[in-house]
């Protein structure tokens, strides 16, 4: 079942394209990835699909559903929950509380307070992190950090999860412990559309591969197909810049 | 009994113990005291509901309302309205509901915009309210000369304004206990990701405004009859927009009780020094705002919570507390 | 009532011209300093003030009197800036907590301007005009200095946007507007550059607090109402854009003048909350705001 789709999906910033004329789609239960140069477009795309700005042309469904239109808050209860390339977790509370936010409001339906804590400690367990529920998030290593971030995503029942460059400043190490988290996500059935510039981790995880280059998308495959594409060695690979491994 | 083990331990009784007392002082106090010590008492009262209402907004928002003048105007044209045809609670309630009315008028229009745009907006919205209320009165209504206000005994009205004053933080309590205040504590993060979380940011930064400002218009309602003469153009005074600001930032919004402090402090100076040497306190408000943003931006609440964290007899009280967890 | 219309247009474009000044100024505080001035009409008090000073102690004529008025208030926002917004700039490293916190320290320095010159002045009005012969144009007449300062201000409106758009101190303001830490890198002096642009706006301010005074009387009390008329022409010009302040201001200038003509000069500002509350619904970017 297609659970995302975007048709040619254009936006501008004044003269700019930042988006320009992008089909995409991505399945149920594919973990999909989306590279490409810094300033390609990828995590405007994410805030498209999350609504954080409007389109300026084109449509994306969800499932179906138009969310042209839609605000950020609709579009979070509908099943799409999503991390931020600038870590954004909520500085002034404790790791819990953080998570207990998006099981709280991220939900279609009112949950109560009981079963509200009860989905954010399951989802700090899930991504490890229960032992240090009671911190104060400010005192979180940044790895800890998007952590607690996921544990936030998930904790709203999301259905498709867009991860933006959850991998950024991580030791290898680190890395392989966050793909092996990626995976087990997909495993309990949520859909992943993630932004990544480490490369391990992209063709490691993804089973397949959207390139954007200024807006456009020039490529789209599994991984060994992307890594032979002429124009996108050109282009993005060739630039080994931030080859993770 | 170690007289440390004594605060540490029993720490939270002796606050509630301390509150218990300032508040049986607060109502007991007309019994003993003589009018003015009492106008003087209701007055800072007064300036802690409006000091505590903005820091209740704008503090956990980071939206910048400068609209409190209009607001408390409000209630006050409303007891001036009303005050023969309604009973005087009715008319407070009245007032403080006009006052959300037009709040939630004003954050519908402008809390989905950048908060530059509310803060603008409510800026020049006493001056706006201020004219219309003009126009209106002597225009339209034909009451050239202002209103005078029913007289009201002091003890009666400062019961009243302590109650108020009581209702209003107790609203703040509840509040952020509860999971809208959870809602607003993640606006104050991050606004974009408690967006994403799902939170409907705008309407719940419109709903807090709407509360926090009906107790500002029932403050302007219940202090009318003190004012005694009301006309429309110095009901709506900028003044009153500023000094509650001064006050929640001098005391602190870091804490609960740091506009309080604040509105004591102010609202003592104010009204005692007022009359002789107005026009040079005006000077140091603005210059003690001033200097507390710059220098002071948690307010002395935070200044005392960064010295309890250095002092060496602080750290023994700490070191007690520690001990205390570690036998549990 | 038709012989009226055009009186209280051109009125509107004499008085709105002063307006698109004061928004000027505010526009560039913002737009470069990102601080909102809600203090700016104590800077117009000033200057009116401050000639009228000059004028009774030197015996210096009012219009001459801009030549020492308009740099003493450029300094006094220069030295403002370097001081005051500076330091809270380096407390305060996130921008929308500098943009509220700029915004109160503003509100303190509007009443610390304003009870100075009201202990140094007090609370009357002065009348310090001049030019009040009267020029008779399409039936009715104008004073002469309304058409003056209404010259003044345009060619001011007008220097300053060539200023901004052609010469290289201009170029470098723009830079620092857009983007401050590039421009850095690329050797701005952003400090300076942000000292300056308060300057001007506090200048433009007090040039326009002139200009008033050679037209009216003046008190220490006029900056309020000053501040408030600048902040609706900078929403409905858009924020930070100078060419579009100076049109709102002039467009502000008809209505009022069409307001106070019709209907009544109290509903003035009423007038301008609607306009601004319908603004803020449709495009709260403003006439020529970006984004």
């Amino acid at each position: 079942m297609r659970i995302l789709e975007g048709q040619s999906v254009t936006k501008f910033f004044g003269g700019l394209a930042a988006v320009s004329n992008v089909d995409f789609h991505i399945d149920q239960g594919e973990i999909v990835g989306l590279i490409g140069p810094n300033g390609a477009g990828k995590t405007t795309l994410f805030n498209l699909v999350s609504t954080a700005f409007p389109v300026s042309s084109g449509e994306i469904r969800f499932k179906g559903q138009k969310l042209n239109g839609l605000k950020p808050h609709r579009v979070c209860k509908i099943g799409i929950g999503r991390t931020f390339q600038e870590t954004k977790i909520f500085g002034n509370m404790p790791v819990i509380q953080n998570v207990l936010v998006g099981a709280f409001f991220g939900t279609p339906t009112r949950v109560s307070g009981a079963g509200a804590a009860r989905e954010a400690s399951q989802a700090l367990e899930f991504v490890g992190l229960s032992a240090m529920a009671g911190d104060s998030i400010q005192d979180l290593t940044l790895v800890n950090q998007k952590r607690v971030e996921v544990a936030r995503a998930l904790a709203t029942g999301p259905e498709l999860l867009l991860l933006d460059e959850l991998m950024a400043g991580l030791n290898p190490a680190e890395v392989s412990e966050a793909m092996e988290l990626v995976t087990k996500i997909r495993d309990k059935g949520i859909t992943i559309f993630m932004v990544e510039h480490v490369m391990k981790a992209i063709m490691g995880i993804c089973e397949r591969i959207m390139v954007l280059h200024h807006g456009e998308k020039i490529a789209e495959g599994t991984p060994q197909e992307i890594t032979a594409n002429k124009e996108v060695i050109e282009i993005y690979l060739g630039e080994e810049t931030h080859a993770g491994s | 009994m170690d007289i440390t083990r004594l605060f540490t331990t029993h720490r939270k009784l002796l606050v509630v113990g301390f509150v218990l007392f300032i508040l049986i002082f607060l109502a007991t106090f007309p019994l003993y005291g003589n009018a003015y010590y009492i106008r003087l008492l209701t007055t800072i009262l007064m300036y802690t509901v409006l000091a505590v209402s903005w820091a209740m907004f704008s503090g956990t928002t980071g939206y910048m309302s400068l609209a409190t003048a209009a607001f408390f105007g409000v209630g006050v044209m409303a007891m001036a309205f009303l005050q023969k045809t309604l009973p005087f609670p009715v008319v407070i309630v009245i007032g403080g509901l006009l006052s959300s009315a037009l709040a939630f008028l004003i954050g519908l229009v402008t809390l989905r915009l950048r908060g530059i745009y509310f803060a603008i907006f409510t800026f020049g919205f006493v001056m706006f309210i201020g004219q219309t209320a003009y126009y209106i009165d002597s225009h339209i209504l034909g009451n050239v000369w202002g209103h005078q206000i029913i007289l009201m005994d002091p003890g009666m009205l400062h019961y009243m304004m302590l109650g108020l004053a009581v209702v209003t933080l107790l609203t703040i309590y509840f509040i952020r206990r509860s999971r809208y205040g959870l809602a607003l504590l993640s606006i104050g993060g991050n606004e974009e990701a408690a967006e994403h979380m799902g939170i409907n940011t705008t309407m719940t930064k419109v709903i807090l405004f709407t509360i926090s400002s009906f107790f500002m218009g029932a403050a302007g309602a219940l202090m009318a009859p003190a004012i005694v003469y009301v006309e429309s153009r110095i009901a709506f005074n900028v003044f009153n927009s500023f000094m509650p600001i001064l006050m929640a930032i001098f005391g602190g919004m870091g804490q609960f009780y740091g506009p309080v402090i604040g509105a004591a402090v102010f609202g003592y100076l104010d009204r005692t020094l007022r009359v002789e040497l107005s026009e040079y306190f005006m000077l140091v408000f603005g210059i003690i705002l001033v200097m507390v943003i710059l220098f002071l931006p948690n307010g002395i609440t935070g200044l005392i919570q960064s010295l309890q964290n250095t002092r060496p007899i602080a750290k023994l009280l700490h070191r007690g507390k520690e001990e205390q967890h570690a036998n549990t | 009532m038709t012989e009226e219309l055009p009186r209280l247009i051109i009125t509107g474009i004499m008085t709105g011209s002063i307006y698109g000044l004061l928004a000027m100024g505010l526009t560039l505080q913002y737009g470069v300093c990102q601080v909102l001035n809600i203090s700016h009409g104590e800077f117009v008090m000033l200057g009116a003030m401050l000639t009228w000073t000059v004028s009774a102690s030197f015996g210096i004529s009012p219009l001459l009197a801009v030549a020492i008025v308009g740099p003493l208030l450029f300094v006094i926002g220069f030295l403002l800036q370097i001081t005051l917004f500076k330091t809270l700039k380096a407390r305060t490293p996130s921008p929308p907590v500098f943009e509220g916190s700029a915004l109160l320290v503003a509100f303190g320095l509007f009443y610390v301007i304003s009870f100075v010159a009201r202990i140094s002045w007090g609370s009357r009005s002065f009348l310090n005009t001049v030019l009040t012969d009267r020029v008779s144009f399409l039936g009715t007449s104008f004073a002469l200095n309304q058409i003056i300062a209404c010259v003044i201000a345009v060619a001011l409106g007008v220097a300053v946007y060539l200023f901004l758009s052609r010469t290289r101190l201009g170029r470098a303001i723009r830079a620092t507007a857009e983007d401050p830490a590039t421009a850095g890198l690329m050797g701005v002096n952003t400090s300076m550059i942000l000292a300056f642009c308060f300057g001007l706006g506090t200048m433009l301010a007090g040039i326009g607090g002139i200009l008033i005074s050679w037209r009216t009387s003046i008190n220490t009390q006029i900056g309020f109402s000053n501040t408030v008329i600048a902040l609706v022409v900078v929403v409905l010009g858009g924020l930070g854009s100078v060419p579009g302040s100076f049109i709102a201001g002039i467009l502000i200038g008809i209505v009022s003048r069409l307001v106070s003509g019709f209907w009544e000069s109290v509903l003035i500002v009423p007038v301008y909350y609607a306009i601004l509350m319908i603004l803020l619904l449709v495009k709260p970017t403003g006439l020529l705001g970006k984004r």
